[in-house]
């Protein structure tokens, strides 16, 4: 029988995941697929908190349609603002953009 | 079943205006026909404010609630926005970057402080705090030829979105907790390990957006690449939206768990007084040192919130007025100034300033002692009014950090309020008068004078936000 035990620990892994993948990786289009991850594991935890915990309402899906359509919102500026970097700084490693320091 | 749409019309009146703005530039050539737009989009902002200050208390479903901390804070936040318009107009077309996008941006952004402060539910915070924060991405990379803008957008656009995918995090363990992702839900809720987490989380995904130590890695970068209107106005809008629902999420509506997050953003605020004011001593780059300077501002306006009683919540409205009025006027100088083709942002461009525009060296010395805290300007009541708050909520020793931390600060907004006065003028700066960012220049150091001499009226305004309390 899965419970929402199990779906909690997939969520947390996938959090988990993202979070690994934001900290250690340099590229600007991978720390943006840990952000993700990050934001389709809270989903996951919105949809499985509906069924388990408040099931006469909906109101996790619906959650989760709305973070869906922000995802991708956010997916096309932060891939616009990435090309528009690597146009002028000719890298997304973001290692490497450093021209500000102090 | 009918809703009444009408306590939302200041918003809509701004996005209108956000559409009509983005839609008129693909059909405008000059600039003249540009300035018409700009003016629209002013009036828009007058319009919505004269809604937000004739509007009553009401609610939009459960999910807004139009009471009096929103009211007090969209009136901030559309007083920024007109503040960062006026700021915008004269460098915009000076530097080239003259395009309608930028006050579309401008306005949606303000839409999505205004939504912030008056959410009741934070499914709906979230949303709001993207609509602030995606136009704010591309604003710090609106100067599309400089490598130093594309970079401050960058890194704002990644450490953001990770700040925004943490607040939501939290938002999913607290419905799991609660069942709903309501505030009026969580009012009641019992202290439970998730609803902990899952409110520690919603706090530094808030925490972010305003810069509090340790989150404010992305501020010195993002301040100093961004063009100089766009920081003037996000550094402020950003603390408006932020802290705002702070106020609304945990001295309005957890008063109840109180002993479990008075000590975290008691920890937070001395945190980020102490680390902003020791960082921004060392700047010799004047947009660092107002970014470290913003930081700083951060941990004052949290001592409102840790401090947990009314006098907390209203005195953070006030120093959110007054700091609108502060920092919109130290960036704004900074818009009159150009160095060899790009923004002179050293101190030292600053040279010999009053020589050749005594009106603009005054203002930047009535901004520089009203961010010190000194009499007779705002930031000094402000922050006189948040240490009072801190000793009514039985933390002295934040107010005694506090107090320590504005007087370390001297030495470095003084050093800029000195380098105006001293020497003569360091050779490539040239000064560019602007007539509409003189006239919201004038408006700011009038504003931070006024609030400072007489404190009364806005504080009587202000502490009418301290009914909402339980």
């Amino acid at each position: 029988m899965i419970g929402l035990s199990h779906y909690l620990v997939l969520s947390s892994l996938l959090f988990g995941l993202g979070l690994y993948g934001v900290l250690t990786r340099r590229n600007a289009v991978a720390i943006l697929m840990g952000i993700e991850l990050m934001l389709n594991a809270a989903n996951v935890n919105f949809v499985a908190f509906t069924r388990f915990v408040d099931p006469t309402f909906v109101r996790g899906h619906v959650a989760a349609l709305i973070v869906i359509t922000l995802a991708a919102c956010e997916a096309v500026v932060g891939l616009a603002l990435v090309i528009n970097a690597y146009r002028h700084l000719e890298t997304v490693n973001v290692d490497q953009v450093d021209l500000m320091k102090g | 079943m009918t809703v009444d749409l009408r306590p939302l019309a200041p918003e809509v009146v701004v996005a209108a205006a956000a559409l009509l703005a983005l839609l008129a530039d693909v059909f405008t050539r000059t600039s003249r026909a540009r300035a018409v737009w700009w003016l629209v989009a002013l009036v828009a902002l007058g319009w919505a404010a004269g809604a937000v200050w004739t509007a009553g208390e009401g609610a939009f479903g459960v999910l807004y609630a139009r009471d009096g901390l929103a009211n007090a804070l969209q009136l901030v936040g559309l007083a920024v926005a007109a503040g960062g318009m006026l700021l915008a107009r004269d460098y915009l077309a000076r530097v080239g970057l003259d395009r309608g996008e930028y006050y579309a941006l401008v306005l949606l952004s303000t839409v999505g402080a205004m939504l912030m402060v008056a959410s009741q539910d934070l499914l709906f915070l979230f949303v709001a705090l993207e609509t602030l924060s995606v136009p704010l991405y591309v604003l710090a990379g609106f100067a599309r030829d400089s490598h130093r803008s594309q970079e401050a957008s960058l890194k704002y656009f990644l450490l953001g979105s990770f700040a925004s995918a943490l607040l939501l995090y939290g938002v999913a363990l607290v419905y799991g907790a609660t069942g709903s992702t309501g505030l009026a839900r969580l009012a009641g809720a019992e202290g439970s390990f998730p609803l902990l987490v899952g409110l520690g989380l919603v706090v530094v995904g808030l925490g972010f957006k305003a810069a509090v130590v340790p989150f404010h890695a992305w501020a010195p970068d993002v301040y100093e690449g961004a063009p100089v209107p766009a920081v003037a106005f996000m550094s402020v809008l950003a603390k408006v939206g932020a802290v705002g629902a702070l106020v609304r999420l945990l001295p309005l509506t957890l008063p109840h768990l109180l002993p479990a997050w008075q000590p975290l953003l008691a920890a937070l605020s001395a945190a980020t007084m102490v680390v902003g004011n020791l960082a921004a001593l060392r700047q010799t780059n004047l947009k660092r040192m107002l970014a470290y300077s913003s930081v700083s501002h951060a941990g004052y306006l949290l001592v409102g919130v840790a401090a947990g009683n009314g006098t907390g919540v209203w005195s953070a409205v006030y120093y959110l007025a007054a700091y609108a009025a502060m920092n919109l006027g130290a960036f704004g100088v900074l818009t009159f100034l150009e160095r060899a083709g790009v923004e002179a942002d050293e101190v030292e461009d600053l040279r010999g300033l009053a020589d050749r525009s005594p009106a603009l060296a005054a203002a930047f010395a009535v901004f520089m002692a009203s961010l010190t805290g000194l009499p007779p300007t705002a930031g000094f009541v402000g922050k006189f009014y948040l240490f009072m708050a801190a000793l009514q909520g039985g933390l002295l020793w934040l107010a005694v950090v506090g107090v320590i931390t504005s007087v370390v600060s001297v030495a470095y907004y003084l050093r800029a309020a000195y380098a105006a006065y001293l020497g003569p003028g360091r050779a490539g700066v040239r000064l560019h008068p602007g007539p509409w960012a003189g006239v919201g220049l004038g408006v700011s150091a009038a504003a931070t004078l006024l609030f400072g001499v007489l404190p009364g009226p806005l504080t009587t305004w202000a502490q009418r936000v301290a009914a909402l309390l339980r």
